[in-house]
């Protein structure tokens, strides 16, 4: 089976020890990036959205296993030592995060910690590494580069920390750039700029995209592909417009006819989907969403709908689309 | 959009007149001898509240959103101003007095858990205003209205001896409205009620706000970073920057016709869930972030990040225009942009 | 909106007066603390210690202060019933070691009790009112700090004499300030949280607001620490009876054995190490308790 996929992912599952019994967060999702495209991943929090990526880049924490299989190119990376990982993990995959200063040591100049990487895996002078760091910091927008480069992580403000990671990320040219909430703590204003400058960074760099997010507006504007996430499982997927304008799985259909939307005046009241996001401890028989589903079925409650495919990279996992 | 009129003005007084509200911290000065400087966290705002409205109060971080929920309670003391509670100014009033009107005057914050007391069963954190405001009840009738309440907000009464950790954050915002409605107050602060909510969730907990509101005539004061959200709940908005107001509309002036250069850049911010919209609409990218509050810029505080500043920005501080029955601006070239 | 399935599941869940028991934090806490080996192993020691205590008089036929004189400073023997041996008195080593737990475990508790309660109180009102208030109360707890202890005690049992309660005051005196500031500490970073706040926008009293929603969420690092002051406040008794300032013989304390063991060391071990033991063992129980506490109620810090 020869792809030209960068990124293959089989039969993932990634589940955790608590004290109270095993969690299955992620269960059974597949999925592939292809190069220079942006796939958003959507869901709500504890849909397992976040982690899929951390168990592909072994970031997870340390009560989490995964199974299945996970390529990076023709490479099987899941559960690679990280002395092997860390080969891939920041150079040819990076991860930005929601809150920039939780992967920013706060004791170490910005220029330290750009140049160490490049220093490390690309094996640049000093002086080689510093000139790309300033380089790719005036690429990200952040303006007197030069200067800047030499403060620490808490002279910058929120949007200008971010900018920050997104230059970390890119300074190896990575393949795949995973964006996990990257603009949810900031403001909408600062919010339209970091979009436009990942926007613009992916036409330069042709950087596969793969972004997080629970905003279905961020999606709108920024994805190719889309997959829509619930209870730790995959529930439908397809290009931004099938999603946007064809959605054939009730909580997608859900998802957006409640989101609110600036460009339209309100009727009575919101459409809401009843009830709460499912507890992963304790996930019903057969579909996830049944208990706020308004097309459930008797056969819901018992049998678990499969993702099925119906052309062109669509897929729901309903059975609605059985035609019953 | 009939069924959401806002409830007619004229016929009533305000229940609620914010003037000239100001609330100043003082910040340390650098160096061990250096005077406080004052960060003007709200500075002159101005508003009326009627009853049985919404008011939007919108901005970034840092505007002075939250402060300014705040000092209307009295939880923060403001710097100068009136608050006219009911025609009574209650900026500064003895704590004694204060008491008794905060039977009237609630809040529902951003964190749901936070804002509940991890120690507590929900039916005491419930009760606690009922047994602080009317304490001649006997402990059954507590419990009765506790439970009422809690049918009401779309809980299962059942729940009452359970903990907040065992409720999801939907469910605890659920719990800090019964908590804010068991007085059926005339007023309630929302201090972003549900940014840190679910998207699934956020529309039942507006629809919960709309439905108390219409039932119990309630005036709200909703603060949010979210617009979208904004629009659905609101009969008017007010957009601050810096402490500063930079525009008062109703909900559908502000929206169809924003004035301020500020209040457009914000609603063409907001991302759209619609990808045919969301790619071709015309945007107004603000460049540069939020000035240091310590140091606003002199004249319109917007300035700095103004697509539209020109001199007069710098030395003028803009007065508050009204260019319609609806709508209040702060910038001095609302007319030519 | 609520579907109407959901909405009359509710109705219907209204009327029915079953109530849901709750699962508290300090429930939680306990289960935690009960799948924690060391800390189980160690509670029961520890209650094995205390009942020997408190039964001490019935499981020996000497009483403490009774003079054997047929068996002085002699070592252990079952056959005589002196089965730690006994001291140079010719007293019952083994009853005075359980004698001595009873003065050195109540030290250990009412003075842990007394700087509970001071501590607690004093450092929950300064945290809660900050500013100048906390500024003048602190202040106090710095200044009594500075004040040297040893000096502070002797002066106690100069001017009032020796006499054991005024080691439970030396002691707790001491103890509640750093009971103090950590609850401090704790309280000036709850009194930013948000059910605070609410607390007070709805008009609840100072007062309530401290008993009621500050002291309640401070008491997991309190305990944690109450059962490291417990030890430690065992640990001063003995130094202090070391010292010669402790209980008054023929009363005794473990300090006071563990003294008089260490003078005659090599010529009879058993009077140093009995007690010795019953001092460890107890230090090392309260020490895995507090280690146990710690992760039950704070289960984010493991």
């Amino acid at each position: 089976m020869t792809t030209n996929h960068i990124l293959t992912v089989e039969n993932l599952s990634t589940r955790f020890q608590t004290p109270d019994g095993e969690v299955e967060a992620v269960n059974n999702v597949n999925f592939h990036i292809d190069p220079g495209e942006t796939l958003g991943v959507v869901g709500e929090s504890g849909s397992g959205k976040t982690q899929i990526f951390l168990s592909l880049m072994g970031l997870l924490a340390k009560n989490g296993t995964s199974t299945g299989s996970v390529r990076y190119k023709d490479k099987e990376i899941l559960n690679l030592r990280s002395r092997d990982l860390n080969k891939i993990r920041g150079v040819s995959m990076s991860m930005i995060f929601q809150d920039p200063m939780t992967s920013l040591n706060p004791f170490l100049k910005i220029s330290r910690q750009m140049t160490e990487v490049l220093v490390e895996h690309r094996g640049m002078s000093e002086a080689d590494a510093l000139k790309r760091a300033i380089a790719m910091l005036d690429r990200v927008g952040i303006p007197g580069a030069a200067q800047r480069v030499h403060m620490y992580p808490h002279e910058f403000s929120g949007g200008m920390r971010q900018r920050v990671m997104i230059a970390m990320a890119l300074l190896c040219d990575p393949e795949v750039l995973i964006a996990d909430e990257p603009t949810t703590a900031l403001d909408v204003t600062v919010q339209a700029q970091i979009l436009d400058l990942l926007r613009d960074l992916q036409k330069d760099f042709n950087t596969a995209t793969v972004m997080i997010t629970h905003d279905l507006g961020v999606v709108a504007g920024l994805c190719d592909r889309v997959m829509v996430m619930y209870g730790g499982r995959v529930v439908e997927t397809g290009t931004v417009r099938d999603i946007f304008y064809d959605s054939h799985h009730p909580y997608t259909e859900g998802l957006l006819k409640s989101m609110p939307r600036i460009d339209r005046a309100n009727e009575d009241s919101m459409f809401a989907i009843p009830g709460q996001p499912p507890n992963l401890q304790n996930l019903p028989t057969g579909c996830a969403y049944q208990e706020r589903c308004g097309y459930v079925m008797d056969r819901c409650c018992v049998e678990r709908p499969l993702l099925k495919g119906f052309g062109d990279g669509r897929a729901s996992a309903c059975f609605r689309e059985d035609g019953q | 959009m009939t069924a959401m009129t806002a409830p007619d003005k004229r016929d009533n007084a305000p229940i609620l007149s914010v003037r000239d509200l100001k609330v100043h911290f003082p910040i340390p000065g650098k160096g061990p001898f250096a005077k406080d400087r004052p960060l003007k966290a709200v500075d002159g705002v101005n508003f009326d509240l009627f009853p049985g409205e919404t008011l939007g109060v919108v901005g970034e971080s840092g505007c002075g959103k939250s402060t300014l929920g705040r000092a209307i309670l009295q939880l923060i003391a403001p710097s100068g101003g009136q608050v006219a509670w009911l025609g009574k100014d209650i900026v500064g009033i003895p704590h004694r007095d204060m008491q008794p009107l905060r039977r009237d005057l609630q809040i529902i914050f951003q964190d749901p858990l936070a804002s509940l007391n991890p120690r507590m069963t929900i039916g005491e954190i419930i009760a606690e205003p009922l047994v602080t405001h009317k304490p001649e009840l006997g402990k059954d009738e507590i419990k009765t209205r506790v439970k009422r309440m809690m049918a009401r907000v779309g809980l299962l009464p059942q729940m009452i001896n359970r903990y907040p950790h065992e409720f999801s954050g939907g469910q605890c915002q659920r719990i800090g409205i019964a908590r804010a409605m068991i007085l059926e107050p005339k007023l309630i602060v929302c201090d972003e009620p549900v940014s840190a909510l679910d998207v699934s969730i956020q529309a039942q907990i507006v629809n919960l706000l709309q439905e108390l509101q219409r039932e119990f005539d309630l005036s709200l004061i909703f603060i949010s970073h979210d617009l979208s959200i904004v629009r659905h709940i609101c009969h008017r908005i007010m957009v601050l920057y810096l402490g500063n107001v930079m525009e008062l509309a109703d909900r559908d002036s502000i929206y169809a016709a924003p004035r301020h250069p500020y209040t457009k850049a914000l609603i063409s911010a907001v991302p759209i869930p619609d990808p045919e919209i969301e790619r071709n609409k015309e945007r107004i990218v603000l460049t540069g972030d939020l000035p240091s509050p310590l140091s606003p810029p002199s004249g319109c505080v917007f300035r700095t990040r103004c697509p539209f500043a020109q001199e007069k920005c710098a030395t003028d501080v803009p007065t508050i225009d009204r260019v319609s029955e609806t709508q209040e601006v702060a910038c001095h070239f609302h007319d030519s942009i | 909106m609520m579907n109407k399935s959901e909405k009359t599941a509710l109705l219907q869940s209204a009327g029915a007066t079953k109530e849901i028991e709750g699962r508290s934090l300090w429930r939680d806490a306990r289960i935690r603390l009960f799948r924690n080996k060391a800390a189980v192993g160690s509670m029961i020691i520890l209650g094995i210690i205390t009942l020997l205590a408190i039964i001490a008089p019935l499981l020996s036929p000497y009483a403490y202060d009774q003079i054997d004189w047929g068996y002085i400073q002699e070592g252990p023997n079952w056959e005589n019933g002196h089965i730690f041996g006994t001291d140079g008195n010719g007293r019952d080593l083994f009853v005075r070691v359980l004698y001595g737990a009873r003065v050195s475990l109540a030290v250990g508790l009412l003075a842990t009790a007394v700087s509970l309660i001071i501590g607690v109180t004093y450092g929950a009102i300064a945290g809660y009112f900050g500013g100048k208030i906390d500024s003048i109360m602190m202040r106090f707890v710095d200044v009594l700090y500075s004040l040297p202890f040893m000096f502070f005690v002797i002066m106690l049992m100069v001017v009032f004499g020796r006499n054991i309660f005024l080691i439970f005051v030396a002691l707790g005196a001491v103890e509640w300030l750093t009971m103090a500031r950590i609850v401090r500490g704790q309280t000036l970073s709850l009194r930013r949280r948000e059910f605070i706040e609410a607390a007070h926008a709805t008009g609840v009293s100072n007062f309530k607001i401290i008993f009621r929603h500050v002291i309640p969420n401070v008491l997991g690092p309190v305990i944690v620490y109450m059962t490291l002051t417990i030890p430690q406040v065992i640990l001063t008794e003995s130094f202090l009876s070391f010292l010669g300032l402790g209980v008054q013989e023929p009363l005794t304390s473990w300090g006071v054995l563990i003294s008089e063991g260490a003078k005659v060391i090599e010529a009879s071990t058993w009077m140093l190490i009995y007690p010795a033991v019953f001092l460890a063992l107890t230090l090392f129980c309260f020490n895995f308790i507090g280690d146990g506490l710690r992760d039950a109620l704070d289960p984010k810090d493991r």
